[in-house]
């Protein structure tokens, strides 16, 4: 009896144990990768920097930086706000349109491969690389204008903002509207890893669960509430992690790249560590925040 | 008997007549929702494509027809020279060559090493948990050029808790190697690396856990277990991260400048190809005795035949890796 005992504690303790075999290349990496740029950042954020020959001289300056960022730089408020504010509408408009595709492209049609294939465009053509190359290729922008120019009689947006206004209701949540309408490209190619997490989710639903729903009288619209939400709602909160990161840390976010001038061409580390500093702990707040709200209503299959 | 039935009723509005109007309803709506999807997805896939097909036309085109007024999307004198000259300039065969090694063996790696700890703080209760869990959420949100300069310090300096210095008396300089990218990658520091711990542990939460309980009862260890009945049902995420992996590697500029700056890989080949474009005319020309400058409008050319030239073997590889997307947990035996 008592051996059983012991044995039945080693099993949790050995759990333990190889649970930190699993995670230990994370927190060696961690420690020796991580840990000492982002004390040196931070302090760097409280101390004025001069580059000397091939080596830095840091002075304390407590929170001098700080001030600066908030109360004497006529940018940094502005772009902040603006940025976070952009962010909010962009990521829902996000979420919606990725899972929307993703549900089309799990049906059974015609060309599907190729659908999905294009689909996965857009995850290659927003990382690294290609991000800064398409923004700056005026021969592509012009052929764009030539484009838009040639199609401006069919401009359908127009005319239904055209109808709408006129109408007069609630005209500001349609202004909000209608600005993802237009950047419609913008929120395509910036779902394209959104998509592909939702469709390896909804290819995990077995599909016996569906039968078992329709044979019961359930309506395709109530099993996308019942199954189809429930099973992915994890993914919900990867997803919606993402897209928050991926918006506030690309390089053409505006904040981003104030800080990366101040850092490369004024050479001013102090203050871009205090303002990336800034932006991280609001970045990490919303974070933190909405995904709390999400996560209680996230159901794992336990 | 029933043979004799099921022939009655092959004619199709008989069909209709008899189910009382549903058949006819049930295939109208199945027409109507093909076409819907077909618009939307046409719609949609045209605009993603759009800016690739115009990147092909103007790949094709001479530098003539780039001035013409006329030509807009179909090139007037079609020449594949624009490919020969960007594969020359980003000297093609041997960067594609590096690329891919060095992308395959860093994705794999990422992967492996993401695998195993995503699925550590899936399945395991063990002390400080969360709080690890907050360092990887910590880890993705932040980016890599913040850290850089005091990255780029430490791998200058290379030393292991001063264990080198105190054995060879001096640091060991690992900048300007593979190394260092390798040793990040192998501890989940690499790029974008903790996004993968993250998506790989939300999908392991969601894999029923009787099916690991059998494997215990039936006598598998942790390890056995994890190799032989987890990582099987886990190939749709396993196949997808490493698909962002390997591209997310491939067209990446930020860590191949840092680390890899020797090597020519296509990224940083396609971020210097302007440059290099202007060295490469200059040069020629200066040997005819004249001097001559790139059109805005030709380099920004031979720039989007680079963006192609990098992208086509990502799609090829995409379409292959898709059918480990259509593997699917009905097949594992317990029903979710």
């Amino acid at each position: 009896m008592k051996k059983q005992k012991n044995k039945l504690a080693g099993l949790q303790k050995r759990k333990a144990v190889s649970g930190y075999l699993f995670v230990a290349p994370f927190i060696i990496g961690f420690l020796l990768f991580m840990v000492r740029p982002l004390v040196h950042s931070l302090y760097m954020s409280f101390s004025e920097v001069e580059l000397g020959a091939g080596n830095f001289v840091s002075h304390f300056r407590g929170i001098f930086n700080y001030n600066n960022a908030f109360r004497v730089d006529p940018d940094f408020n502005r772009l902040l706000t603006e940025e976070i504010s952009r962010m909010a509408v962009n990521s829902l408009a996000i979420m919606v349109f990725s899972f929307f595709v993703a549900l089309i492209l799990n049906q059974k049609f015609k060309g599907r491969a190729l659908v999905r294939a294009v689909f996965f465009l857009p995850v290659i053509l927003s990382s690294g690389v290609m991000l800064g190359l398409e923004t700056d290729n005026s021969l592509m922008a012009n052929l764009q204008t030539s484009v838009e120019t040639a199609a401006q009689g069919v401009n359908i947006t127009d005319a239904l903002k055209e109808i709408l206004r006129t109408a007069g209701v609630g005209v500001r949540a349609y202004e909000k509207v209608f600005e993802v309408i237009d950047n419609i490209y913008d929120v395509a190619i910036s779902s394209g890893i959104q998509i592909i997490i939702f469709l390896s989710g909804l290819q995990t639903i077995s599909s016996s669960m569906y039968e078992a729903a329709d044979i019961e009288g359930c309506t395709k619209w109530e099993s996308l509430w019942k199954i189809t939400f429930p099973m992915v709602s994890s993914l919900f909160l990867v997803n919606w992690i993402y897209t928050i990161v991926d918006f506030c840390m690309r390089s053409d976010n505006a904040v981003i790249e104030k800080i990366q001038n101040t850092m490369m061409k004024n050479m001013n580390y102090g203050f871009a560590s205090a303002m990336s500093w800034v932006y991280f702990l609001i970045v990490i707040a919303i974070v933190g925040v909405t995904s709390l709200i999400i996560s209680r209503r996230v159901y794992y299959y336990e | 008997m029933s043979k004799v039935k099921a022939k009655k009723y092959t004619n199709f509005w008989e069909r209709n007549r008899k189910s009382g109007g549903y058949l006819m309803r049930r295939t109208m709506m199945g027409y109507g929702v093909s076409i819907c999807r077909f618009i939307l997805l046409f719609g949609m896939c045209f605009l993603i494509l759009q800016p690739i097909l115009n990147k092909i036309s103007v790949s094709f085109m001479s530098e003539a027809d780039l001035y013409d007024p006329v030509v807009i999307s179909i090139p007037l004198h079609f020449t594949t020279e624009n490919y020969w000259l960007a594969a020359k300039i980003m000297s093609y065969g041997k960067s594609l060559f590096n690329s891919f090694t060095i992308s395959l063996t860093i994705a794999i790696l990422q992967i492996a090493m993401c695998t195993l700890v995503g699925y550590g703080f899936a399945r395991f209760k063990f002390p400080f948990k969360n709080f690890w869990f907050a360092c990887v959420i910590l880890v993705i949100l932040i980016p890599p050029q913040t850290i850089s300069t005091s990255l780029y310090l430490n791998f200058r300096f290379f030393d292991i808790f001063g264990l080198v210095e105190a054995a060879t008396g001096s640091a060991i300089n690992l900048r300007g190697s593979v190394i260092p990218y390798y040793l990040l990658s192998a501890t989940c520091m690499g790029l974008k690396n903790g996004l993968y711990i993250y998506m790989i542990r939300q999908f392991f939460r969601n894999i029923p856990k009787e099916l690991e309980e059998a494997a215990y009862v039936d006598g598998c260890g942790t390890l056995k277990t994890f190799f032989r009945i987890m990582l099987p049902d886990a190939k749709p995420i396993i196949t997808s991260c490493f698909l962002f992996a390997f591209v997310w590697q491939w067209t990446d500029s930020f860590y191949s400048n840092m680390f890899l700056g020797s090597t020519k890989l296509l990224s940083t080949e396609l971020y210097r190809v302007v440059d290099n474009l202007g060295v490469y005319i200059n040069r020629e020309l200066g040997n005819a005795g004249g001097q001559g400058m790139v059109s805005v409008a030709y380099s920004n050319c031979i720039l989007s035949t680079g963006v192609l030239m990098i992208i086509i073997p990502l799609i090829i590889l995409y379409l292959f890796a898709q059918k480990g997307f259509v593997e699917s947990l009905s097949s594992s035996g317990i029903k979710m």
